[in-house]
C-alpha cells in the first residue's frame, strides 16, 4: 500500500483553519468533498461519525499526530487526506499534547483488510522521528505531496 | 498451551500463540485495548504476526501495534517478560482470543 493509493492530492491542507477537532474533521471531510472524492450530501453524516468514533476513544496516539478514520457505508472507495496544523489541536490525545498533523481516512465497511493495510503505512510514517519534523515543516501541500511521495518512493 | 520457554533468565518468559477471531482484525480499537491491558503489567509484552504483513512491536507501543495490520485469520504470539509474565500472557490472549467483543 502506497501513500498516492489513497491520499486525495487536492484535498490536503497545509494549514488547517479550524483551531478544534471537530473543526477540524469537518474542514478535512469537506476538502474531500470538494475534491469529489466522497459525494456532497455524505458530508454530515461522515463527520458525525467521525466525532463520535473520537468520542469512544481519541486518535490522537502521542507524538503530535492523530488519524481519525471510519469505516462508513456510503463510502464506497477508501479515501485519505492530510492536515497541518500551525498551533496545534487539542485532540484529547493520549499523551495530553496538541496535535500537528491530522491523517484522515475513510473507508468502506467491507474491505477491512485495505483499511488495515492504509493505517499501517500511516503509522509506519508517522512513527519516524524525521517524517513528523519534515512534516512540520512542509508549509505548502506541494512540500507535504513531495514528502509522501518520497515515502511511497522509498527514499 | 502456555510454557516457559527460557530457563536461564531468573525473570519468566512466557507465551502463547492465539489467533485473531474478529472479522475486522486488529484495527486502531482493539489494539488500543490490548496496550491498555498490556500497561497494566510490569513485564515487557511482545508481539509477533504472522499473517500478511509479518512482523513483531511492542506490546505497550499503540501505534508499533496498528502497524502489524492483523487481519482476521492472522496467527500472532503473545510473549513476555518480566515477574507477571504468566498472567500478561493468558490475559492478553484472551482478550484476543475473544474477538474484542466484536463479531
Amino acid at each position: 500500500m502506497k501513500f498516492s493509493e489513497f491520499i486525495v492530492k487536492e484535498a490536503v491542507q497545509a494549514e488547517l483553519k479550524s483551531t478544534d477537532r471537530d473543526g477540524v474533521l469537518a474542514e478535512l471531510v469537506d476538502a474531500l468533498a470538494q475534491a469529489g472524492a466522497i459525494p456532497k450530501n455524505t458530508l454530515e453524516e461522515v463527520v458525525a461519525a467521525l466525532v463520535k468514533r473520537e468520542k469512544n476513544g481519541s486518535t490522537g496516539f502521542g507524538k503530535g499526530v492523530a488519524v481519525p478514520h471510519v469505516k462508513h457505508a456510503k463510502i464506497k472507495k477508501m479515501v485519505g487526506t492530510l492536515g497541518r496544523s500551525i498551533h496545534g489541536i487539542d485532540f484529547a490525545a493520549l499523551d495530553h499534547q496538541p496535535v500537528y498533523t491530522v491523517v484522515l481516512l475513510l473507508s468502506p465497511e467491507n474491505q477491512p483488510q485495505l483499511h488495515l493495510q492504509a493505517m499501517n503505512i500511516i503509522f509506519t510514517n508517522l512513527q519516524k522521528d524525521t517524517f513528523r519534523r519534515f512534516l512540520r515543516q512542509s508549509n505548502t501541500r506541494e512540500a507535504i505531496l513531495d514528502l509522501l511521495d518520497e515515502s511511497d518512493q522509498g527514499r | 498451551m502456555t510454557r516457559r520457554v527460557n530457563n536461564f533468565s531468573t525473570m519468566p518468559t512466557a507465551y502463547r500463540d492465539i489467533v485473531i477471531r474478529n472479522r475486522l482484525g486488529l484495527h486502531a480499537r482493539p489494539a488500543m485495548q490490548f496496550v491498555d491491558l498490556a500497561n497494566q503489567f510490569r513485564s515487557t509484552i511482545r508481539v509477533d504476526s504472522f499473517g500478511p504483513e509479518r512482523g513483531h512491536a511492542d506490546g505497550k507501543s499503540v501505534m508499533q501495534v496498528i502497524i502489524l495490520a492483523a487481519v482476521a485469520g492472522t496467527k500472532m504470539r503473545i510473549t513476555a517478560d518480566g515477574d507477571d509474565a504468566q498472567e500478561a500472557v493468558d490475559q492478553l490472549a484472551n482478550l484476543m482470543e475473544s474477538g474484542f467483543g466484536e463479531d
